[in-house]
């Protein structure tokens, strides 16, 4: 191993991480800025949390974001462990291409998925009355765009697993449902884990979709920020966007604990 | 699964060969106007505004990749030379902002770069600013945005990269007499070009078809594709316009990763952060 270290990388490592962290530091501090206009510092208060914990407005769009980062992540959780399921266990005919379709909405913009399935839904709702854009649509566009993000991370830990442990419990008796309960599942969890919390922060943070694919009655928390944004900016924004930041933070920290323990373990 | 990924872009792709009716509905009748548009065809002869959004965007793309390049190689050295215990750690400090909300970081550079914010005042009295220029809304706040967003993306393959990097044929060039500088251009670079080339490719695809950091940051004069797309099909309801520039944004993409399997012959290393 290489152990020579130059101090010039240390210092741009250094530099990138500043840079990469400024912007949310920004906000961070902002929220606790006692001036309700400008960017100067004229004490610290908490004042803007207790006010936003009584905004309905913003009360709505947190349940609304929770609401549906929930429900699709639990029905993409679903379908996303079933797919890899099927893939990493069976063949069937196109599934090279049914690979490669897998990864599009990993690398597509997202705002063509969007629009895309703003699309579909017009068409849907030509044929079918009462379908209307709201927090159904929305829950399946994100449905749609975290099932591939579930499907690969359970496939990689799938990959990694000996499928000579499902033929060893299949010959000392178990049937297919028993195997599948007591060793397949056990084995494909910290993938499951690991890939619907990445789904859940990915439905969290969603802007773009949500924006093509959500009514005027269902408004998220960042259709929230980003209007809040486009009028003028309230500390009050600042506190919930700070509040935001800090969840997502801890979803990837506990990923990346559970990442590191499931590579302990194999 | 394939019925709601692929089903709507399908349906995008045929949409842009439709037409725009009078009040904005949608015509099907076969034309290839909305394409003809998109390479600089007006009604009163050539017009450049689309032609020159799609060079613009793929510019912005590229800039931004070389960019990211610049600020990541660093990074990647540096993390892929810490000890063991460490690097799992700055790599998921690099990966967290990442995963916190486009939007909040976006407005958070609205703020640093603020016309009155004390960066802008110190590049002035540095004379790095002109007088009476802006940071924001402005090219250096979409470019320094982008590079923010994306650094991740560059900085993850490329340490993949550098990982693996045998570093006695850096010492053995260096015992031949090369000079650092011949050393890394003829023994590093050519180890390190999978994770180069994919960094690359990560960063440019997305934010060639960025949307929120040139809306906030760039002002109307700096729209990029997604603000196109949005703009027909938001404002202007033109929707099968906006699906042409959809469409085209796609094939952007598809020529990318084309080129990127390409490059690397097949072993595509896809690096998920």
């Amino acid at each position: 191993m290489n152990t020579r270290r130059s101090p010039l990388t240390a210092v741009a490592a250094l530099v990138a991480l500043v840079f990469l962290y400024a912007p949310l530091a920004v906000v961070l501090v902002f929220s606790f800025n006692a001036a309700r206009y400008g960017t100067d510092w004229q004490g610290f208060t908490v004042d803007w949390y207790v006010r936003l914990l009584n905004n309905p407005t913003a009360i709505a769009a947190a349940i609304n974001t929770l609401q549906l980062a929930f429900t699709s992540t639990f029905f993409a959780t679903l379908f996303g462990t079933a797919l890899a399921y099927g893939m990493s266990r069976y063949e069937f005919p196109g599934k090279g291409l049914f690979h490669h379709v897998l990864h599009i909405p990993v690398f597509i913009p997202d705002i063509v998925l969007g629009v895309a399935l703003l699309l579909f839904f017009a068409l849907v709702r030509r044929f079918l009355a009462g379908f209307e854009l709201g927090m159904t649509t929305m829950t399946l566009a994100h449905i749609t765009l975290q099932i591939p993000f579930i499907a690969i991370v359970v496939r990689a830990r799938m990959a990694d697993c000996d499928p000579q442990l499902e033929e060893a419990a299949a010959d000392l008796g178990a049937g297919p449902w028993l195997t599948f309960r007591h060793v397949t599942l056990p084995l494909m969890m910290p993938g499951i884990v690991a890939g619907s919390l990445l789904a859940f922060t990915l439905s969290l943070d969603d802007f773009v979709v949500s924006f093509f694919t959500s009514g005027p009655g269902a408004t998220t928390l960042p259709i929230l920020i980003y209007s809040s944004v486009k009028r003028g900016l309230t500390p009050e924004v600042h506190a919930l966007a700070s509040l935001i930041v800090v969840v997502s933070a801890a979803s990837v920290i506990t990923v990346a604990i559970l990442r590191g323990r499931s590579q302990v373990r194999s | 699964m394939t019925i709601f990924l692929l089903g709507p872009l399908l349906f995008v792709a045929a949409m842009s060969f439709a037409q725009r009716g009078e009040n904005g509905e949608i015509v099907w009748r076969l034309t290839t106007e909305n394409y003809a548009r998109l390479f600089g065809q007006g009604a009163l002869g050539f017009d450049p505004v689309h032609p020159l959004l799609l060079a613009r965007s793929l510019g912005v793309g590229v800039v931004t990749a070389a960019l990211c390049l610049l600020a990541g190689l660093p990074v990647a050295f540096f993390i892929a030379r810490l000890p063991r215990r460490w690097k799992g750690a700055v790599l998921t400090l690099v990966v967290i902002p990442f995963w916190t909300n486009l939007l909040i970081r976006t407005y958070g550079w609205q703020i640093i770069l603020a016309p009155d914010g004390w960066v802008a005042d110190v590049l002035r009295t540095a004379g790095w600013l002109a007088q009476g220029a802006e940071l924001y809304p402005g090219w250096p706040a979409v470019l320094i945005a982008l590079v923010c967003d994306y650094l991740p993306f560059m900085i993850l393959p490329l340490y993949a990269s550098v990982e693996k990097l045998d570093p006695a044929l850096e010492e053995a060039a260096a015992d031949l007499g090369a000079s650092p500088m011949q050393a890394f251009w003829h023994v590093v670079l050519p180890q390190i070009r999978p994770g180069l080339v994919a960094g690359c490719v990560l960063v440019f695809l997305p934010a060639t078809g960025q949307f929120v950091i040139p809306d906030l940051l760039g002002g109307a004069k700096l729209a990029l594709l997604g603000n196109a797309v949005q703009q027909q099909f938001g404002a202007s309801r033109d929707w099968p316009f906006g699906s042409a520039i959809a469409v085209a944004a796609l094939l952007v993409m598809g020529a990318g990763l084309w080129l990127h399997t390409w490059m690397t012959k097949g072993k595509r290393e896809v690096a998920l952060p």
